[in-house]
């Protein structure tokens, strides 16, 4: 047996730190070409429909916007998909029997056909028919949604891994149900919030956009930036409150799979039934709280059984804290979930068991040359036996100390409140501007209103990022919730070659995005002309 | 559907996709000679403008290329990825650049000046056919590293990582190997030739026709000179074999036995060859013959695919390590499970339908071909 030399831990936080900034990056571009997508597709289907020119002219200004920022989105995408292998190598072998199926498909299914017709979508427009051209805008949104999708599996099962089992043959876990993974429950979820609420930057774009127009009192834009506010508005106001109803369910699904992430989500520390939920704390930003010694977290506003209802759908519901799941404590079902100490211990006799399975495999080839794998033997069986029984808490064998398991909490914590208040600002937010255009006031003289619309467009983008924080954060320690955490996930790379290719990475992202927004914001003010 | 025919399967596939990236490469190819090819500012555009429609084509099939790679094939994924990281990575950073260079050169609100995204493609148009080809070279040279799945397993490592690369260059030693750097410049050539192909046939421009002959001939004597001198390199070389038991062993000739075993893949090769040097010599020869990437692009991913097949097919191990003969990847050590494998069989029948449709897209886009009328009054141009 070849023995590596440990790698340093500075190298698996470098690799973190790569993969979120790319990870954050990509999503300042992904929510606009999902969200602008859409708007600009139900444009053209009015100049389908209509035949008027204004409808051609409006949904041509906002395809060449959404041209300055899909390439960023596509540039950002590439390294997401090799950072999996080139940082994350270990992980790499372990679920891509799982894994790399999403991924070949979103390539196969989604890339090649928005590839494909955004050419089409740009060059067409003298070149082929107008049906032909509205079907390719339509399927150049529906690429980009479909890839949301298949990627949104992948994450999905990081955060809930289904459909898999361990092959101690193969060292590593391999797929028995693709409709399982394909279709999981938390991938659907996923989904349709996050493709939701990219709908809702997109209308702040939209509406922001229209609003600097109208706040400028440009005549040759004017028309268009009242018709785009209104569909921005109408898009908006739906996508808000699909978002809200498709969040709640999330929050339920976390506290059924991630309850850890649940309780970071809301720094509840100790947990117990007729769970409040918590408005504000005053947590700080900056330092993990003594959750141990803690009774709850300071200045805790809190609405009555909220949490409760949230994550059980019940009033009296049991909803764990931070320090009930290191503890240990019986589950609404009567599941028992042992404590943090007996996972990790159980963990490090799955690990030793499956060692030992596979010397007994290399001492019996290397004694009589017999190759039994995937022959069934007594003494096979009693060593898988060890190992079926432990295989559950397998990734708590590479956790060290319990205090590992618990994320981040102020991040949770803060990301999740910046979020939901955000998302509740949108829904109010474009109610308001839908109840203007019905009693029919002129939006257009409203400063103040379109000044908040400008001021919405970085919420939105803060709002987005959010949510992903959440999401990303909460699952720490693990790459695959409970299966493999990221000190077993990574690849052997020193850490000064990931940090190196990290700050190449930042240098590289922020000059193309202060080039970007320059070219974005000259294109506006050069308007439909 | 044994689990040794989607092996087989599997490996085809991406060997295809592989194939159809090298003839995708017209896009850098075409961009490292814009200024050559353009001449004017006015005549750069046109170049840019007609690899732009098909960049992302280009971009696509890599992305999609490392997907079919990870599903099917995740330990080379996990050991070339996480190991040559420092090539991979360079590879990365320039298709990265060249992502945004199309879209923002021109714009105004372009900080930095067009020059820069200009530098970029060509950047791109240089060192993306050099890495790629050179990568591409490693599978019958060998690369240095060691793969020991058992450290998963072992309780006193920190990190129990199961690949490594066995120097601390991470992939850049690749360059330093000559061969290497022959498939590599092999690779930049043929995509300069069919750059000159593809924009001889997609712009009605008289000047760039006119050069772009020039330029292909160029570009095909040493690119002929190079393959050709690869192609002798890996008949007489000694190969990566191994035996029934999964035991990786040096076979004299190996790649020559492997073309003679599976003639088919040889008259691959050569209607591939064939193909190539038609689509070359004939637009070279006719001052009226401009549809030379037709026959060059579908020789070249016959061609292409013949190598890749020869690497992996008939007990080849298509990723050998030099530091360590038995951790070499063969396709019965490194493949995903039966069950993933026919799944991703079922996904592969839409392949066909996406061809089709891309076909569709690209003959609606090019029935009119691109002209400097067409750049100056278009809605989208870059």
């Amino acid at each position: 047996m070849i023995h590596f030399l440990s790698i340093d831990p500075a190298a698996i936080d470098w690799a973190r730190a790569q993969f979120a900034l790319t990870a954050i990056y990509h999503w300042l571009f992904v929510p606009l070409t999902l969200g602008v997508g859409l708007i600009m597709s139900i444009m053209e289907t009015k100049y389908y429909r209509t035949g008027d020119t204004f409808w051609r002219t409006t949904a041509q200004f906002w395809q060449r916007l959404f041209g300055i920022n899909f390439a960023m989105g596509v540039a950002t995408g590439i390294i997401l998909e090799f950072e999996f292998g080139t940082n994350w190598s270990n992980y790499s072998w372990f679920v891509g029997d799982i894994f790399g199926a999403p991924l070949a498909i979103e390539g196969i299914v989604a890339f090649f056909m928005e590839s494909t017709f955004v050419a089409v979508m740009y060059f067409g427009w003298e070149k082929v028919s107008r049906g032909f051209h509205l079907a390719s805008t339509w399927l150049t949104t529906l690429g980009a949604t479909i890839s949301a999708w298949w990627i949104l599996v992948a994450n999905s099962w990081m955060q809930y891994p289904v459909g898999c089992e361990f092959n101690p043959d193969t060292l590593r876990n391999e797929m028995t149900s693709f409709l399982d993974v394909a279709l999981s429950p938390f991938a659907v979820d996923k989904f349709f919030h996050t493709v939701i609420s990219s709908w809702v930057v997109g209308a702040v774009f939209v509406v922001a956009v229209s609003a600097w127009y109208l706040l400028k009192k440009r005549e040759a834009e004017r028309e268009m930036a009242f018709k785009s506010l209104r569909i921005g508005a109408i898009v908006g106001l739906i996508a808000s409150v699909g978002a809200a109803i498709t969040g709640d369910e999330s929050a339920y699904k976390i506290a059924e799979v991630q309850p850890m992430k649940l309780a970071a989500m809301e720094a509840l520390y100790n947990g117990g039934n007729e769970q409040d939920l918590t408005a504000v704390a005053l947590l700080n930003p900056f330092s993990q709280p003594n959750y141990a010694e803690e009774e709850e977290a300071p200045m805790r506003l809190a609405i009555p059984y909220g949490l409760s209802i949230l994550a059980t759908r019940s009033i009296d519901g049991f909803v764990p804290g931070v320090n009930d799941i290191l503890k240990g404590y019986t589950r609404a079902d009567g599941r028992v979930e042992p404590s943090a100490k007996e996972k990790i211990e159980r963990g490090k006799k799955a690990i030793a068991a499956l060692a030992d399975y596979r010397k007994y495999i290399a001492d019996e080839k290397a004694a009589d040359g017999s190759d039994s794998i995937g022959k069934i033997t007594a003494a096979k069986e009693e060593r898988l036996q060890v190992l079926k029984e432990n295989w559950q808490y397998f990734g708590y064998g590479y956790i060290k100390d319990e205090a590992e398991l618990v994320p981040f909490i102020p991040i949770n914590f803060w990301a999740f409140r910046v979020m939901v208040g955000l998302g509740s600002l949108f829904i109010l937010f474009f109610a308001y501007i839908l109840f203007l255009g019905w009693r029919k006031r002129d939006i257009a003289s409203m400063t103040w209103l379109l000044w908040m619309a400008i001021i919405l467009l970085p919420c939105a983008y803060i709002c987005s990022e959010s949510g992903w924080l959440v999401a990303e954060f909460g699952r720490q320690p693990w790459t695959i919730q409970d299966m493999l955490p990221v000190s077993a996930s990574v690849s052997d790379i020193g850490s000064s070659a990931v940090a190196l290719t990290f700050w190449l990475f930042l240098l590289l992202f922020t000059s193309m995005l202060v080039v970007e927004i320059s070219i974005m914001l000259k294109q506006i003010k050069k308007g439909i002309n | 559907m044994s689990l040794l025919f989607l092996q087989h399967y599997w490996c085809f596939i991406v060997a295809l996709l592989g194939a159809l990236l090298v003839f995708l490469l017209f896009v850098q190819g075409a961009n490292s000679m814009a200024g050559s090819l353009g001449q004017t500012e006015g005549g750069r555009r046109l170049v840019y403008n007609s690899t732009g429609r098909k960049w992302e084509l280009t971009f696509t099939t890599l992305v999609t290329f490392g997907g079919a790679f990870f599903a099917s094939y995740p330990l080379f994924y996990s050991t070339s990825f996480g190991g040559a990281y420092w090539l991979w990575m360079l590879i990365l950073f320039t298709f990265v650049l060249q992502a945004v260079s199309y879209e923002f050169q021109n714009k105004i609100g372009n900080l930095v000046g067009p020059r820069i995204f200009q530098f970029f493609l060509t950047l791109n148009g240089i060192l993306g056919p050099l890495l790629l080809g050179g990568a591409v070279a490693t599978f019958f040279e060998g690369s240095n590293f060691f793969v020991e799945k058992n450290n998963l397993v072992d309780g006193t490592s920190l990190t129990p990582v199961i690949s490594r690369w066995a120097n601390a260059s991470h992939g850049l030693d690749a360059l330093l190997c000559p061969w290497v750097l022959v498939l590599g410049f092999a690779v930049v050539f043929l995509a300069r030739v069919l750059g000159a192909l593809y924009v001889m046939n997609n712009i009605d421009d008289e000047g760039i026709r006119t050069r772009g002959r020039g330029r292909l001939l160029g570009a095909a004597v040493p690119f002929v000179v190079l393959f050709v001198t690869y192609l002798v390199h890996i008949l007489l070389k000694d190969g990566y074999a191994y035996d029934d038991e999964g035991v990786i062993f040096m076979e004299p000739n190996k790649y020559l036995h492997n073309f003679i075993e599976m003639w088919y893949l040889s008259v691959i090769l050569l209607i591939g060859v064939v193909l190539v040097l038609y689509g070359i010599i004939r637009t070279i020869l006719s001052k009226n013959y401009f549809g030379g990437i037709w026959p060059a692009g579908i020789g070249t991913v016959l061609t292409v695919l013949a190598l890749l097949l020869c690497t992996a097919w008939n007990h080849t191990a298509y990723y050998p390590s030099t530091a360590d003969l038995q951790s070499s990847l063969t396709m019965a050590n490194s493949s995903s499970s039966e069950f993933t494998l026919r799944t991703m069989f079922y996904v592969s029948l839409l392949v066909p339908f996406v061809l089709a449709y891309i076909a569709y897209a690209w003959r609606a886009l090019d029935r009119k071909k691109i002209t400097r009328e067409e750049i100056e009054k278009g809605a989208h141009v870059y």
